[in-house]
């Protein structure tokens, strides 16, 4: 403090400067993970500058600042040990994930996040002087209580989502969009009743429905379209954590959340325009009812499948010129990204050209299966992303669909009154031959059926992506 | 106390523009890395956590206050290991491996410790 003192500035003053560095820190690490050459250097940045800044928030006034019924000993060790507690379950948990699950784990650390925030606010209302409160005062807290409640709840049934706890259809019922309306509609009525008298109940209901709302918000989201949802919820943290920052007074909050929040939103849409949609059209749509009428209509009967061995498929594939991998969520799930590179090399070998056709979002978030298959060392001017490689469909000789369905679905480009009508898919139906590796008849993750299986020129091979691919590699080897 | 109203205000709306400037241009293969990197950003809500913390009293302030440090905690720490570990994989690009020394030591251990 003397030491401070003789610079002639209070701790206060050192403090709001150090928060602008972590601020500056942040903004560094979202450009940073915007380019492949400086992500990693930017994540180590918005480490080291939110360590920064948790260690500079423990000279804060409100951690020793006398104040009567406060014991300032045992809130630290409250906030130590809870700490401790988090950091001793985050780090295994994020270390030891499978890289097919990071999508449930971001969907949690985000719930989380959402959660503090709100928990922020209640506490804040709770510290509130009752009568002598300013209006925007309240406002603030409640936005911050509804924002992050709904990404609380939201996240949990994402990931519950993903982690297949729950189906990953759309769930509709009778009258679904009148009674989000009226959640809605109850919230904002109970939010103008609770400015008006700042009362803990109406706070307390206002959080409950607000739990309930980020619940049947994403109750009618498919499973394919998740990802997207994680994204705008990732989003609405961000701006319940500026919320925060508003009830706080603090500028780091403030920053940092609305960064996230705008840089968000517009992630959220690059996502939903590489899935081919408008994001009120992932949200809103009446997705669950198309799923069933088109599924009825394309019914599976009459309709002949063609299975083949994995010697034929070997010899087929030996003897082609160029072949193109379709990789998709089910490669992943089998961990078969290593095999699948052991294929492409014995292809190579034999002088066949290969290629990947990645799917925007193939895997179960943009960019999902990139991050896999560079984990296979799989060279890197083998990936095409789906522009680059759909005008190579019509010359290629075998489409390799491996684990994938609703990215080659050509539903997406023939039935209009399919759910996914209108999204870009890879066109493996211009290929001469299509094989596809796949664990059953089952339809993908957006729950339609896919004409493609029961085309003629299509071979099916039934089984585990990666042992499906290990006869793959030894019948190329013997072929 | 409404001048200061708008000044927080006032970063709220500048902050918004850098948010949206900052990620223009992003290839496709970094969203994942960007969602989970924008997601530990927000774990700094940690900070603001120990604020109300740090002055809580009463049974209902103390245990939310306790309950929010600790999800805030999971959310920072989580989200920057979670997006370090995506980062790892894109190690062994041609282009980074052009750097001399590191390669040998970072390849080693990778495939077996990465799958898992």
């Amino acid at each position: 403090m003397s030491v401070l003192g003789a610079l002639s500035f209070p701790l206060s003053t050192g403090r709001d400067l150090v928060y602008l560095v972590v601020a500056i820190g942040f903004i560094l690490t979202l450009k940073g993970l915007s380019s492949p050459r400086g992500a990693r250097r930017g994540t180590l940045v918005g480490a080291a500058a939110a360590a920064v800044g948790v260690a500079m928030t423990f000279t804060d006034p409100s951690l020793r600042t006398p104040v009567p019924g406060v014991n300032h000993a045992l809130n630290l060790a409250l906030m130590l040990s809870a700490m401790v507690v988090g950091a001793v379950i985050a780090v295994p948990a994020a270390r030891l994930v499978k890289m097919t699950a990071m999508p449930q784990m971001v969907a949690i650390f985000n719930g989380v996040g959402g959660g503090a925030a709100a928990l922020v606010s209640i506490t804040e209302f709770l510290k509130l002087p009752t009568g002598t409160v300013a209006i925007y005062k309240i406002a603030e807290v409640l936005f911050g209580v509804v924002v992050g409640a709904v990404s609380f709840s939201g996240s949990a049934i994402a990931f519950a989502k993903l982690q297949e706890l729950m189906t990953g259809r759309p769930v509709t019922y009778p009258g679904q969009q009148a009674i989000n309306a009226v959640i809605g509609l109850g919230i904002l009525g109970l939010v103008v009743a609770a400015l008006a008298t700042s009362n803990v109940a109406l706070m307390v209901l206002v959080l409950v429905l607000s739990l309930v709302l980020g619940v049947v918000f994403v109750l009618p989201i498919g499973g394919a379209d998740v990802p997207v949802l994680i994204s705008l919820l990732n989003s609405f943290t961000g701006l319940a954590v500026a919320a925060s920052g508003f009830t706080l007074d603090s500028n780091l909050l403030i920053v940092a959340g609305t960064l996230v929040g705008a840089s968000g939103i517009l992630l959220t849409r690059m996502m939903s325009t590489a899935m081919g949609r408008s994001l009120p059209n992932i949200l809103f749509s009446a997705f669950g009812a198309v799923v069933t009428a088109s599924g009825a209509e394309g019914g599976t009967e009459g309709r002949t499948v063609r299975s083949g061995t994995p010697e034929d498929i070997g010899v087929l594939l030996a003897y082609a010129r160029k072949v193109a991998i379709v990789p998709g969520y089910g490669l992943a799930v089998a961990q078969a990204q290593h095999t699948a590179r052991e294929l492409a090399d014995a292809l190579a070998k034999r002088g066949v050209e290969v290629y990947y056709a990645i799917h925007p979002v193939a895997g179960r978030m943009p960019g999902h299966m990139n991050v896999l298959l560079a984990e296979a060392n799989v060279p890197y001017e083998q990936l095409k992303e789906m522009d680059e490689a759909n005008p190579e469909m019509p010359t290629t000789d075998v489409a390799l669909v491996v684990g994938a369905n609703d990215t080659v679905n050509p539903a997406a480009k023939n039935t209009p009154g399919s759910p996914i009508y209108g999204m870009p898919i890879i066109n493996a139906d211009q290929a001469h031959n299509i094989v596809f590796l796949k664990r059953s008849m089952r339809p993908g993750f957006a729950g339609i059926d896919n004409e493609l299986l029961y085309d003629p020129k299509t071979t099916m091979l039934f089984g585990d992506a990666k042992e499906s691919l290990q006869k793959l590699v030894s019948a190329v080897e013997s072929a | 106390m409404s001048v200061g109203l708008v000044e927080l205000f006032t970063i709220f709306v500048l902050a918004a523009f850098v948010g949206y400037e900052v990620i223009s241009k992003v290839p496709s293969i970094l969203h994942t890395p960007l969602m989970s990197g924008s997601n530990a950003v927000h774990g700094i809500i940690l900070v603001g956590t120990m604020v109300v913390l740090g002055d809580a009293h009463g049974a209902a302030q103390l245990v939310l206050g306790t309950l929010a440090v600790l999800l805030a905690t999971l959310n920072l720490v989580g989200g920057f290991v979670v997006t370090d570990r995506m980062l790892e994989m894109f190690k062994s690009k041609p282009s980074e491996r052009s750097s001399p020394g590191t390669a040998p030591a970072a390849e080693g251990p990778r495939p077996g410790g990465g799958a898992k």
